[in-house]
């Protein structure tokens, strides 16, 4: 496939609650092979726009297309094809509390296939290796788990069915910065050693700085596309104060070290 | 990558081909054996969906008696992780039984990144306890029943005793009396369940009355049924159906209701807000069923009564001040008292039990639906076995 095909693809979003527009005319592409991370303010419908490119929420017009497929004029039975072909973490992990670790992984796997046992077990160890969690884990309870171990169960679940394409809500958010650096660099290896799609929602501008290929910001009802780089210099007024806010200074200032050392 | 190459296969003499169903036509291992030599030609899609046939047809490489084992990817169009680890996993093993495993033709997908992801030592997960023989795992479920019926019993007896010490605490100082919250609870508990409990008293009353009726009638005695129901409502069943149905419907929202809180860390935030819970939840709800029990069975007592007495007059022809009348003959002194008298003991029991369940709900939804349910059937339970105790009380004291 070629690498500038989208995978991923919005074409002119619209979602109206009530009488609040919350997306007008929204068209985003994103390649295969990228990590896009999406910001925006609290309220500006990133996850409405995440959900909708799910599909678990069916926009008032517009399209999205997955590897070039309709998703919301797809039927039931189409749409499950689809779904099984990408992983998804949420913002809380979202692991079914009544199930161990294991359980929770093997549980797309039961779903969809028909496996002995002890395959089930191997990949779910595989699973387990990949996002870094000791085998102890695996017949832990959710309840029994750190928040960062939460979060790298839920990505192994996540990555139960070989997706090509995974939608992270948050992924760093209730993190302290170490653990938030580590589950970055995770993604990032994950991400380049199984030539990964990647959307995010993030409000980490760490996460953005060192995992993101680029950046969609949602204002004003729009998207903005662009590199990081390319952002730190937008015109808009919000845009501005979120990549040169207080908490973003440090970023500004290392990443005007990067560019320089790009150029 | 994902051109399918021809390759020039040499003629073996032997050539097996394993194929299972239909769809494993996409996923196909050939193995060719040459003497101590085999050779293993992967092609089309080792692909996650097609994991049980790959599961299967990798099972025939671990029976190979070969000394050698030459892998061949190029001509695999697709591959992903799982399928990759299936067949890493597979190797190892012929590894293991002695073969040696070569890929001439270069390593397959993924076996760098999984080699590199196996630096991080792992195993398969194991279950300890599938490893023990079957009187050890007898022997190791009773004894954990046990200690965690002594732990239970403990638990219960320890909640009780906090319990009292903060109900007298709060009647000693009625600052702490919530009364706002004792008066919802009486509520909720008390008004909102008369319905159900009026309802049920008359019916179940009618029942009786109708049995005790077409029996006693045949010996002359249907006149007696006013004694049944005025002792069998009065000392048992009005007090026993109230107790059921309020364990049922409160001692069940009770437990829910702290279960939930409690997974919401909210008991923690009143900790830490120096509020200790057993006196802001459970002092409140106790001395709510405390009030709402009592009135309750005399409603339910009243309902019984109408309920026998419109059954009498229907059936038995005894008009209601005749009925009245026998009912003053049939009463003891103490029938009504024994009866009411439960219903505090009752209600202590029910609010004791919902409210430690709900307290040890830790962590997931299913703990809160195991120990709601456990708090109604213990409830329950603890009401007859209480009432059964009562019945030998009263009997020895002549009550």
């Amino acid at each position: 496939m070629d690498q500038l095909t989208p995978i991923v693809s919005l074409r002119n979003i619209v979602n109206r609650f009530g009488e609040q527009l919350l997306h007008d005319n929204v068209s985003l592409d994103i390649r295969a092979g990228e990590v896009m991370g999406i910001v925006g303010s609290s309220g500006s419908g990133k996850s409405v726009l995440l959900r909708t490119i799910l599909g678990l929420h069916k926009p008032n017009s517009g399209q999205v297309l997955i590897e070039g497929a309709d998703i919301t004029s797809m039927s039931q039975r189409a749409l499950i094809q689809v779904k099984r072909r990408y992983g998804v973490t949420f913002q809380h992990g979202a692991l079914f509390s009544s199930l161990t670790v294991a359980e929770n992984i093997q549980l797309p796997l039961r779903e969809y296939l028909t496996l002995s046992q002890a395959t089930l077990d191997q990949l779910t160890a595989l699973r387990l290796e990949m996002v870094g969690l000791p085998v102890s884990a695996a017949t832990k309870y959710p309840a029994q788990l750190s928040g960062g171990m939460i979060k790298r169960a839920s990505l192994a679940r996540a990555l139960a069915l070989d997706p090509q394409l995974l939608f992270l809500d948050e992924p760093t958010s209730g993190l302290d910065p170490i653990s938030a650096a580590e589950f970055d660099q995770l993604v990032s290896y994950l991400q380049r050693n199984l030539k990964l799609t990647v959307i995010m929602i993030t409000h980490d501008l760490d996460s953005l700085m060192s995992t993101c290929d680029r950046v969609a910001v949602l204002v004003d009802r729009k998207i903005n596309v662009d590199t990081l780089v390319g952002m730190m210099s937008h015109p808009h007024p919000w845009i501005h104060d979120y990549f040169h806010g207080v908490r973003a200074r440090k970023l500004t200032h290392s990443s005007d070290q990067g560019a320089a050392h790009g150029t | 990558m994902g051109r399918a190459q021809t390759i020039e296969i040499p003629r073996y003499y032997e050539v097996m081909r394993i194929s299972h169903s239909a769809a494993s036509m996409s996923t196909m291992l050939t193995i060719e054996q040459q003497g101590g030599m085999a050779l293993l030609q992967l092609s089309g899609r080792w692909t996650v969906e097609h994991l049980h046939d790959i599961e299967h047809q990798l099972q025939a490489v671990t029976l190979l008696n070969n000394h050698v084992l030459q892998v061949n990817c190029t001509a695999l169009e697709q591959a992903d992780l799982s399928a990759m680890w299936l067949l890493r996993t597979t190797l190892f093993r012929c590894e293991q039984l002695g073969m040696d495993v070569s890929y001439p033709h270069g390593m397959p997908p993924h076996f760098v990144f999984l080699n590199e992801l196996d630096q991080r030592t792992l195993s398969n997960p194991v279950n300890p306890e599938a490893t023990l023989l079957w009187p050890e795992q007898v022997a190791a479920t009773l004894g954990r029943h046990a200690v965690a019926l002594g732990h239970n019993a403990i638990g219960h007896l320890d909640h009780l005793g906090r319990m009292i010490h903060a109900n007298l605490y709060a009647l000693r100082h009625p600052k702490y009396l919530r009364k706002a919250s004792i008066v919802r609870h009486t509520y909720e508990a008390g008004i909102q369940a008369l319905p159900i409990v009026a309802m049920i008293a008359f019916f179940v009353s009618v029942i009786i009355a109708y049995i005790g009726a077409s029996q006693l009638r045949d010996f002359g005695a249907g006149i007696y049924t006013v004694d049944l129901i005025t002792i069998g409502v009065l000392r048992e069943l009005g007090v026993l159906l109230t107790a059921i149905i309020v364990a049922g419907r409160t001692g069940s929202a009770y437990a829910a209701e702290i279960g939930v809180m409690q997974l919401n860390d909210e008991v923690d935030a009143l900790k830490s807000i120096g509020l200790d819970p057993i006196e802001v939840l459970v002092v409140p709800r106790v001395l709510g069923l405390l009030i709402a029990l009592p009135l309750l069975t005399i409603v339910a007592d009243a309902m019984g009564m109408a309920g026998g007495a419109l059954l009498s007059n229907w059936l038995l022809d005894i008009s209601i001040p005749q009925f009245v009348a026998r009912v003053q003959d049939a009463l003891a002194p103490t029938t009504f008292w024994a009866g009411l008298i439960k219903a505090p003991v009752f209600a202590i029991l029910i609010g004791m039990i919902g409210t430690y369940r709900g307290l040890q709900v830790r962590g997931s939804s299913r703990e809160l639906g195991r120990l709601t349910t456990s708090a109604v059937v213990e409830s329950i339970f603890m009401v007859i076995f209480t009432n059964a105790i009562f019945a030998v009380i009263f009997v020895e004291l002549k009550f």
